[in-house]
């Protein structure tokens, strides 16, 4: 079980390959869900030329190992990883990453779609978005 | 005692200042703290606060040392 913030960019594919050594040891795992979320370039209708992500050092942290816990319990899972990027992002920049491991595609799927939920609806981070004329912070999710 | 306020994203811009020590009396609460900190500002309706970084009633008693954040609501994106 891993949690990562990051202040750089990163590619979320090296990570999954590089995470404890890909496939090695991954025998018992007949499913790996994988969620990557990236920087889109729009949003309420306007373009987004970049984005500030901010979040609460330690709070944030603590709260992805908790929800990563919590998940466990849940659901039968091998093993999972959550890294997420805070400060300047550019569109198409990687965001975030959840991977889960599981004996079985249901309990991967679920975990990782609940994973996403809960990181999105209680993580301390916040977006400050730079739009043409100026920036606002996002301060509501919307049902999508 | 002593307690250590920290505001987040738009409340720390609000606010003009991201942390700061505050004397208070004992049994203040999550949102005695706020109005002490920021006279005369509202508290907003969807500020979120945390206690020692786990989210906390705004009605909860304050502790000597504690970290008492506030923060405006998070923002992982649509679903």
């Amino acid at each position: 079980m891993s949690v990562e913030v990051l202040e750089s960019g990163f590619d979320p594919w090296a990570k999954l390959a590089g995470y404890h050594g890909g496939g090695e040891g991954r025998e018992k795992s007949g499913a790996t869900a994988v969620f990557v979320g990236t920087m889109r370039d729009f949003n309420e209708g306007d373009e987004v030329h970049g984005m500030l992500l901010e979040h609460y050092p330690g709070m944030t942290e603590r709260h992805l190992e908790k929800i990563s816990v919590e998940a466990r319990g849940r659901w039968e899972l091998d093993d999972s990883l959550i890294v997420h990027r805070v400060g300047e992002l550019q569109p198409g920049d990687p965001i975030v990453l959840v991977a889960v491991w599981s004996a079985h595609r249901k309990a991967a799927f679920e975990a990782c779609r609940w994973l996403m939920e809960e990181l999105k609806s209680r993580a301390p981070f916040w977006k400050k978005e730079q739009l043409s004329d100026g920036s606002r912070w996002v301060e509501h999710n919307t049902e999508g | 005692m002593h307690v250590q306020v920290r505001f987040f994203a738009s409340l720390r811009e609000k606010a003009g200042f991201a942390e700061r020590r505050l004397e208070v009396p004992a049994g203040t609460t999550v949102a005695e703290v706020w109005a002490q900190a920021l006279p005369g500002e509202p508290l907003p309706d969807n500020v979120l606060a945390a206690r020692n970084m786990e989210y906390v009633a705004l009605d909860s008693p304050v502790q000597e040392g504690d970290e008492v954040a506030f923060f405006p609501p998070v923002t992982g994106g649509e679903r």
